[in-house]
C-alpha cells in the first residue's frame, strides 16, 4: 500500500436529533479498493456521502491529499460516484451520458469522443454510444454508471451499493469486472454494501460499521478469520459464539473444559468470547473429544450440509461435506488456531 | 378491468349530447347562411371570407400578442413560483399548492371586479400612490389591465403543471450532475429544467388556450370598446345575432390552437430525441 489518499478525522454526523455517524477515524490508501461493509443504517452510505460532498458532517475533517474538503461542494472535488439506482440522465443517450462531466469541463470535442469511445470500450460496452439509457437492461446501466464516473479520471470511485439492484448471477460478474476494472484504471475505489460476501471477495481492506462506529478495519481474511467482536463475527459469516474466561495467555476455559488457543495478552480470568467457525468444527467420535453431543438437525445447503449439535450447555453449528444421522451422539473437535478469542462486548 | 368498461358509457351519451352534438352544430352554422333557420339552409363560405376583413385580422392579431405576453408572464412567473415551491418540505408543498388554487375557488368576475378597485384612477394603488404625492396613473382600460388580469387569473395553470414535472425529478440526478462537476446552475439548466420540459409545455398551451378565448377579463379591465376573440364571438352570438359568423370565428379559433398544441407536442418529442 502507498501514500494516505484520504483521511477520515473524528467525522461526526446527526440527523435531527439522531447521531447517525460517532467519530469516524479512517485512512484511505491510494489504489486500494476499501469496503464500507455493515447493516442498513449502520453510517456506510452516509459516510460516502460526506466523502462525495453531498452531506456535511456535523464535526470533524474529511482530508483528501492533506486539505480539508468537509465545506467544499461535490462539483469541486476529485471523486465521481456510482449511485445505488445508477441515476443516469433519461433524456441523454449512453453517449452524452458518458460525456456529461467532460462537455461541463469544456473539453474538445475529439477528445470527448476519444476518451468517452475508450472508457465504453472498458466497461464493455462498445458500440452502444447511441442507445436510449432508459432502454438498457439493469447490468448495462450499471456499466454506464460506471463509466460516466470514470471517464472524468477522477482520484477516487465512490460506489453507493451499485449491485443491489442486480440478480445473483450478474452480481457475481459484476463483482470480478469492478475488481478487474480498479486493477486496470488503478485508482482508489470506496465500495458500499451491506452484503458480507461482496466485501470480502472484493475489497483489499474492509471497514465494518455498526450504528455510527467501525467496528474492525482489516483485509477481508482478518475481518473473517480474526473478528475483534461479537458483531464482527455475527455479521461476517455464521459463527458459533461462546462465553468463555480466559485463564492465562494461551488457555481459555469455556462449556467445562479448558482449551489451549494462539491468542494472548488478555487478562488472567479476563471474561472473553470464543468465536469458532462452523466449517471449523470437525465431528468425531464421542470417545475422541472433549465436547459432546447428539445431532438435533441436518440441512443440506448445497456444497455442505448444516448440522446443529445439541450439547450439555449450548446447540453448535457445523458445516461438513459428511452426513450424520439426527439422534447421533458425537464429539466435536477443533483444534487451538480455530478458536478466536474476541473482547467481550458491552453493548449487547 | 374490463368489466368496468361498460360504466363509460353514460358518459359516451353524455359527452355526444352535450359536447360533438353542439360541435357539429358551430361547424354547420359556421358553412351556412339564415342563423337558427334550420329548415331552408344555404351553404356559404361567406361567413370565413368575412374574416379576412382587416377590422377582424387586428381584433386576432390583437389577441394573440396579449395571449403570447401574458403566458411569457405566466411562464416567467409561474416557473420562479413553481421552483421556490419544491425547495420547501412536502408537507409545505402542499400547502403552498393549495395557497396557488385558493383564487381559482373565487368566480372570475368576483377577482376581475377586484382588480378594478386596485386598478380604476381613483382606486387603492393610486390612492397609496396619492399618499407620496404622486400623479394618479391611468390603468384602467388599457392593455396592462388587461394583462394584468389575465396573468393572475391563469398563473396557476402555468405553476401546477410545472410544479408536479419538478416534484418527479429524482433528487439523485441533481447529485450525479454535481458530482460530475456541474455547479448549481448547470445543473439546473442541464438536468432540471431539461426534466420540466412536459411541464412547461402542458402549463403554456393551457394558459395559451385559455387567455385566447377569455372575454370576461378584456371587457371588464379593458372597457366596452377592447375587442378580443372571446368578445368577437360573443358579440356576434348576443348582440349582433349573426350566429354563422360568431361560429365561422369559433372554428376558425379552434383550428389555430388545434395546430398550436400539435406542434408543442412535436416540440415536446423533439427536444427529447435531439440530445
Amino acid at each position: 500500500m502507498s501514500d494516505v489518499l484520504i483521511e477520515l478525522k473524528g467525522l461526526t454526523k446527526n440527523f435531527d436529533d439522531q447521531q447517525v455517524l460517532k467519530g469516524i477515524d479512517l485512512k484511505i490508501y491510494e489504489n486500494e479498493f476499501l469496503t464500507l461493509l455493515g447493516p442498513s443504517g449502520c453510517g456506510k452510505t452516509t459516510t460516502l456521502r460526506i466523502i462525495a460532498g453531498f452531506d456535511e458532517p456535523s464535526s470533524g475533517e474529511v482530508l483528501f491529499d492533506g486539505v480539508d474538503i468537509s465545506k467544499i461542494p461535490p462539483y469541486k472535488r476529485e471523486v465521481n460516484t456510482v449511485f445505488q439506482k445508477y441515476a443516469l440522465f433519461p433524456f441523454l443517450n449512453v453517449y452524452d451520458n458518458v460525456a456529461f462531466g467532460l462537455k461541463i469541463k469544456k473539453m474538445d470535442k475529439s477528445l470527448i469522443e476519444h476518451k468517452v469511445k475508450k472508457t465504453l470500450k472498458l466497461v464493455g460496452l462498445e458500440g452502444f454510444d447511441k442507445r436510449d439509457v432508459t432502454k438498457l437492461s439493469g447490468g448495462q446501466q450499471q456499466r454506464v454508471a460506471i463509466a460516466r464516473a470514470l471517464v472524468n479520471e477522477p482520484k477516487v470511485l465512490l460506489l453507493d451499493e451499485p449491485l443491489g439492484a442486480l440478480d445473483a448471477k450478474l452480481r457475481k460478474e459484476m463483482q470480478g469486472e469492478l475488481k478487474k476494472i480498479q486493477k486496470e484504471v488503478g485508482i482508489t475505489f470506496i465500495f458500499v454494501t451491506h452484503d458480507q460476501e461482496e466485501a470480502l471477495s472484493m475489497s483489499d481492506t474492509v471497514v465494518v460499521m455498526h450504528e455510527g462506529i467501525i467496528q474492525q478495519v482489516g483485509t477481508p481474511e482478518d475481518i473473517y478469520n480474526e473478528p475483534e467482536n461479537r458483531f464482527v463475527a455475527n455479521f461476517i459469516g455464521e459463527s458459533n459464539i461462546v462465553e468463555a474466561i480466559m485463564v492465562k495467555d494461551l488457555l481459555v476455559s469455556f462449556d467445562g473444559f479448558e482449551f489451549e488457543c494462539v491468542d494472548k495478552g488478555f487478562k488472567e480470568n479476563e471474561c472473553v468470547e470464543v468465536v469458532i467457525r462452523p466449517e471449523d468444527i470437525d465431528i468425531v467420535k464421542p470417545e475422541e473429544a472433549k465436547l459432546t453431543g447428539t445431532v438435533k438437525s441436518i440441512v443440506f445447503k448445497g456444497v455442505h450440509h448444516e448440522i446443529v449439535v445439541e450439547t450439555e450447555h449450548r446447540d453448535y453449528m457445523i458445516h461438513t461435506t459428511d452426513y450424520f444421522e439426527v439422534g447421533l451422539q458425537v464429539g466435536l473437535k477443533f483444534g487451538p488456531d480455530d478458536i478466536h478469542v474476541m473482547y467481550r462486548m458491552d453493548w449487547e | 378491468m374490463k368489466h368496468f368498461v361498460k360504466l363509460i358509457r353514460p358518459y359516451m351519451v353524455w359527452a355526444v349530447v352535450m359536447i360533438l352534438v353542439p360541435l357539429l352544430l358551430i361547424v354547420l352554422y359556421s358553412v351556412t347562411t339564415g342563423g337558427n333557420d334550420l329548415i331552408n339552409i344555404q351553404f356559404t363560405l361567406e361567413n370565413f371570407k368575412k374574416m379576412t376583413e382587416p377590422i377582424y385580422v387586428a381584433v386576432f392579431v390583437k389577441s394573440f400578442q396579449l395571449g403570447l405576453l401574458s403566458v411569457g408572464i405566466c411562464l416567467f412567473l409561474g416557473y420562479i413560483l413553481a421552483y421556490l415551491i419544491t425547495k420547501f418540505s412536502e408537507r409545505v408543498q402542499s400547502l403552498l399548492v393549495l395557497l396557488v388554487t385558493i383564487p381559482m375557488w373565487i368566480n372570475t368576475l368576483l377577482r376581475t371586479y377586484a382588480w378594478i378597485c386596485l386598478l380604476s384612477d381613483n382606486g387603492i394603488i393610486n390612492a397609496i400612490l396619492g399618499l407620496f404625492g404622486l400623479e394618479p396613473v391611468t390603468m384602467m382600460y388599457t392593455d396592462f389591465a388587461v394583462v394584468i388580469g389575465l396573468v393572475s387569473d391563469l398563473l396557476p395553470f402555468m405553476v401546477i403543471p410545472i410544479h408536479t414535472s419538478l416534484c418527479k425529478i429524482d433528487h439523485s440526478l441533481h447529485e450525479a450532475a454535481m458530482d460530475l462537476g456541474a455547479n448549481r446552475f448547470q445543473t439546473f439548466w442541464r438536468v432540471t429544467f431539461k426534466l420540466s420540459i412536459p411541464g412547461v409545455l402542458n402549463g403554456i398551451i393551457m394558459t395559451f388556450l385559455l387567455s385566447i378565448s377569455t372575454f370576461v377579463i378584456p371587457k371588464l379591465l379593458g372597457g366596452g370598446q377592447y375587442m378580443l376573440i372571446g368578445n368577437l364571438i360573443e358579440n356576434q352570438f348576443i348582440s349582433v345575432g349573426d350566429w354563422n359568423f360568431g361560429s365561422a370565428i369559433s372554428v376558425i379559433l379552434a383550428f389555430i390552437i388545434l395546430i398550436a398544441i400539435t406542434s408543442m407536442k412535436r416540440i415536446d418529442k423533439d427536444e427529447i430525441e435531439e440530445e
